[in-house]
């Protein structure tokens, strides 16, 4: 299986996204932001950083880029794209997921091993999970917080769109502890945590049994592959 | 028009090297440049002609102490002296570069640098701490690597100056702001708080790069007809401090004349330069490279010619501009960020180009590399510089600068804290533990931490809280590097020398109890003014103590920074080298935690405790004091315990270690338990017989090369044949103690007292929180539970 990882200018977490891709077992494939060409992937990451420099609204320009036409495109034939932090921000900014991502509500960056719940173990994304469980997956931005109006959000809880929740700390001031969400289709989802960071042992978020062991990311990866098997 | 008012017109607009000729009496304003009379005269000499405005301007800011080394050059020649063929048979590239280069084995080599940033970051330290930042990762580029850390050592006023709360929060979000944007995990550093650097905070920004030995770059333009090419972001008019004085000096009107001197960052620009620059090298596209900081263009230029083998030609009308009203002399004094200059052998232009097309990174060729020993720059069509690069670059003036001994050392070093009655009942020693735990500069600083990513890249293996972050080079060997910065002002102020020598041993020993082995030194040097004789007998001593403790410990100085004339009105700070070191270890699988992980393993003491109070962590905090002779170093000592830790970790006998600094046993205690959530049962009695000290002593001392370490049941014979095989002196005090079912954790001091770890955790993270705002995850934990306030008034033996 071939996962692409496309980098911007300003993509930061795109070698980590790889790194990701290749420990699940699948190929990594590196896309560029001013090509119109997926080169053939069976599924796509857009991965954190600061793309174009997010001087304006996080992820803005990047959701106008070149490839994003055929990301897009792609997304919406039911390609599996999953979009972290930064990606997240695109997505939202594509209107590939809805709502959107504000300054936290404190203000500062923050760079937290962060509790979720899994909330939807149906997608792409995040079928390797089961509803509830409980993962730690380190968390690293300043523009974090989830809105929307209350007649979506309405429609995202009732309809099983909301794919993680923060537990115990909401670090951003998400509404309803959002922390990432899902399309209806389940192929696309988009999260502020970072799964590529916790997918080594050795690197990763502390856990009660040793330090930097987590390893709840890699599931992201693993989930898509099955997902892809059971297209196949 | 007369001739007269022609020649003044044309002198207005453009001070070319004819008509420097022409007009040999023109005043000129040297003196507001920060040139001395002599230095210009000098100048007039080199050239046998006055210079002209531009090259004013490149003399004055290339013969800055920032950038001459005017004042420190004759002390610094010890650490290219005082080294041992051991000491340099790893060292790729040493100083004098933009960066020491270090040969790790496997083919790999690390470049690491420390800078100071401390002037522009009281000014506006938001930008100023940023652009610290961007300064040094650009000098780790520029020497074919890929940056792959920072760290940062900082030093603020007291922690409750109301300037202290506008320093502190833009100094932490601008580094934040720079390194998180960039992509570069931020492993540690230190914070300190101290009222002597109120008016002058210190910004000390560290960066490391890794790359392969076959890609290490060098600043250096050599060969006739290569070009000479800028890229980068375009030059605008920020960072220009003394070219305003020229232009408003020798430019009548219509010219800007007021520009601000701190530079603006753009880390997405320096992101995207990163990336350009690694691609370049990867293609084999540059064959010198030098970034653009101090003195913009004037630096780049000179340093590129005079490291080469002939001359330079370049115009300056080829510089892509943010600003079209720049004049000549500022373009070549702007210090505009996120800058390069590469030089390319003229059948790779095209390749180059292409590269920095990709990464939409502006470029233009200025000129190119000549044979004649001389650095031309023209403007307009016209000469407006014309030099030997060497005058420029190396040979400015040198100064062995008056020394004086302080005519106040002696009785501080008389005033020890001794004279303190050292309490021994349980409740007071353990009140003044959670004095010290809650106190500005041992308190927890994850306010500060949590505002860095430590996860970007994917291969930190330590970070902060440890005692040294850690980095993984390579992925399938698991080769990485360990380092850490460290700097104690009290002690340096009692005994710059060993002061000096104090800071190399802790950043040694922080290095060595992660399991690394300690081989490189970077240092940032920061004092005072150099015109001031105490100062500059302060320097002195503090570099040759840390000259003779590398030598000692045989481990170089690769590179690093001297920072002058930091102080408040005539107050100059306590004098502050920060060192920094860096350690490889093999596999970074096998690093030891600075914190207990698990239940029921031994807890040793390693080294001897002697009374060592005098500017202690428990001196100044609980009275206020500091006088008396700082900790004797213990080089060789240092040097045992590294060895031992390194084998100790090499056959996985550790669980954990951590270093005795800043409050001693006590607080090594309280940070190795919190690290986990894993308490402690801990007994002095057989250490106080043997080393025959009181249970203070034993708790607040800060005497060098000590550990405590975690060791499992099962590895208790071997580790301890280890030491006694090494003959290092070794006690066991204690067990590490999760904590029963229901009830918490605790720290308990067997006979004297016992804390919970909720306490100590509460303290600790009390004091930055209240000065400086929530942590996220810490409002929950101290909300309802009573924080630990300071008890008034030190208790002082008459």
């Amino acid at each position: 299986m071939k996962v692409g990882v496309v980098t911007f200018p300003g993509s930061l977490d795109d070698r980590d996204a790889q790194r990701a891709v290749r420990h699940a077992g699948a190929d990594a494939v590196a896309l560029w932001h001013g090509d119109h060409d997926l080169h053939g992937v069976d599924a796509i990451v857009l991965p954190g950083g600061f793309s174009y420099g997010d001087y304006l609204r996080c992820g803005a320009i990047a959701a106008r880029s070149p490839i994003m036409t055929e990301v897009i495109a792609a997304a919406n034939a039911g390609m599996p794209v999953l979009g972290i932090c930064n990606g997240f921000q695109i997505l939202v900014e594509a209107h590939l997921l809805p709502g959107g991502l504000i300054r936290n509500d404190h203000g500062d960056f923050v760079c937290r091993d962060q509790k979720l719940r899994v909330e939807n173990a149906s997608t792409a994304w995040t079928n390797g999970f089961t509803v509830g469980q409980e993962i730690t997956i380190p968390l690293k931005n300043a523009e974090g917080g989830f809105i929307v109006d209350a007649e979506t959000l309405t429609r995202i809880e009732g309809e099983g769109q909301v794919a993680f929740r923060y537990l115990d700390v909401n670090p951003n001031g998400s509404l309803d502890d959002i922390a990432g969400l899902t399309n209806a289709a389940g192929n696309v989802v988009g999260l502020m945590p970072h799964p590529e960071h916790a997918i080594e042992p050795g690197f990763g978020p502390d856990t009660p049994d040793a330090m930097r062991s987590g390893t709840d990311g890699i599931t992201f990866f693993t989930s898509v592959m099955q997902s892809a098997l059971a297209r196949a | 028009m007369s001739d007269l008012a022609k020649t003044v017109t044309a002198a207005s607009r453009l001070d070319s090297v004819a008509n420097a000729i022409a007009t040999p009496e023109k005043e000129q304003p040297y003196a507001a440049l920060g040139l001395k009379s002599d230095e210009y005269q000098r100048i007039r000499d080199i050239l046998g002609r006055r210079p002209t405005s531009g090259e004013l301007a490149m003399y004055s800011v290339m013969w800055s102490e920032h950038c001459s080394y005017k004042s420190s050059k004759v002390w610094l020649r010890q650490f290219g002296q005082k080294v041992s063929p051991e000491m340099t048979k790893n060292l790729m590239v040493g100083m004098g570069e933009n960066a020491g280069v270090v040969d790790i084995g496997e083919g790999w080599a690390v470049t690491f640098k420390i800078e100071s940033h401390n002037h522009p970051s009281y000014i506006e330290p938001f930008q100023g701490a940023a652009t610290g930042v961007g300064g040094i990762v650009r000098d780790i580029i520029s020497m074919g690597a890929r940056p792959v850390a920072v760290m940062d050592a900082l030093r603020f006023g007291a922690i409750d100056h109301p300037d202290t709360a506008r320093v502190v929060p833009g100094v932490v979000s601008g580094i934040s702001f720079y390194a998180n944007c960039l992509g570069l995990p931020n492993i540690g550093g230190e914070t300190w708080f101290d009222p002597i650097y109120q008016a002058n905070p210190l910004v000390n920004a560290l960066a490391v790069g890794v790359l392969r030995h076959e890609d290490l770059h060098l600043a250096n333009a050599k060969g006739a007809g290569n070009k000479v090419v800028l890229f980068g972001a375009r030059t605008g008019g920020d960072g220009i401090g003394g070219a305003s004085i020229l232009a408003s000096d020798t430019f009548s009107a219509g010219g800007p004349t007021k520009r601000p001197a701190v530079q603006v960052g753009d880390p997405f620009a320096e992101k995207v330069l990163i990336e350009c620059c690694l691609e370049l090298f990867a293609g084999d596209l540059v064959k010198g490279i030098q970034d653009l900081g101090a003195a913009g263009i004037s630096c780049a230029t000179s340093e590129l010619a005079s490291n080469g083998d002939g001359g330079m030609e370049v115009s300056l009308d080829e510089v892509l501009l943010r600003d079209p009203t720049l004049t000549a002399e500022e373009i070549l004094m702007s210090e505009s960020q996120e800058r390069m200059m590469a030089i390319v052998e003229p059948d790779k232009l095209e390749g180059f180009l292409a590269v920095t097309k990709k990464w939409d990174v502006e470029t233009s060729v200025l000129g190119e590399v000549t044979e004649t020993g001389r650095l031309i720059i023209t403007w307009h069509g016209e000469t407006i510089v014309d030099v030997d690069p060497r005058t420029v670059a190396v040979d400015g003036p040198v100064y062995d600068r008056p020394i004086s001994y302080p005519t106040w050392m002696d009785a501080l070093n008389a005033d020890g804290a001794e004279k303190f009655l050292r309490p021994s009942d349980g409740p007071t020693l353990k009140e003044q533990l959670l004095t010290l735990i809650g106190s500005a500069n041992l308190s927890d600083k994850s306010w500060i931490t949590s505002q860095y990513d430590r996860y970007v890249m994917g291969n930190t293996a330590l970070s902060y809280p440890d005692d040294a972050g850690m980095i993984r080079v390579d992925e399938e060997s698991g080769l990485g590097v360990a380092l850490a910065t460290d700097a104690n002002g009290r002690y340096a102020y009692l005994d710059p020398y060993a002061g000096a020598q104090l800071a190399l041993a802790e950043a040694y020993r922080n290095v060595a109890v992660t399991g690394a082995t300690p081989v490189a030194v970077s240092d940032c040097l920061n004092f005072g003014s150099p015109e001031n004789p105490e100062v500059m007998w302060q320097f002195s001593r503090a570099v040759e103590g840390l000259a003779d403790a590398c030598l000692e410990l045989g481990i170089p100085v690769t590179g690093g920074n001297v920072s002058f004339y930091n102080q408040t009105g005539d107050v100059p700070i306590h004098p502050t080298p920060v060192v920094a070191v860096m350690g490889v270890i093999d596999d970074v699988g096998r690093r030891v935690p600075s914190g207990w992980q698990d239940s029921g393993d031994n807890l040793y003491l390693l080294g001897s405790t002697h009374l060592e109070l005098d500017g202690s962590a428990w001196a100044g905090v609980i009275h206020g004091h500091l006088g008396g002779t700082p900790p004797k170093p213990h080089l060789a000592r240092e040097q045992e315990l590294g060895a031992l830790l390194a084998a100790a970790a090499r056959e996985g006998l550790l669980n954990a270690a951590h270093d005795l600094s800043d409050g001693g046993l006590a607080t090594a205690l309280v940070d190795a338990s919190l690290r986990f959530g894993i308490g402690a049962r801990v007994w002095l009695d057989e250490l106080l017989e043997r080393d025959q000290i009181d249970p203070l002593t034993a708790l607040f001392s800060e005497s060098g090369a000590r550990v405590i370490v975690a060791v499992p049941r099962e590895e208790d014979v071997k580790f301890l044949r280890l030491c006694e095989g090494r003959n290092y002196p070794v006690a066991r005090i204690g067990v590490t103690d999760a904590g029963a079912a229901g009830v918490g954790a605790a720290l308990e001091l067997q006979g004297l007292f016992t804390a919970s770890l909720e306490e100590l955790r509460t303290a600790s993270r009390a004091t930055m929180v209240e000065h400086f705002g929530a942590v996220v995850g810490y409002a929950a934990d101290l909300s309802g539970s009573g924080i630990h306030r300071a008890p008034t008034g030190a208790r002082i033996v008459e």
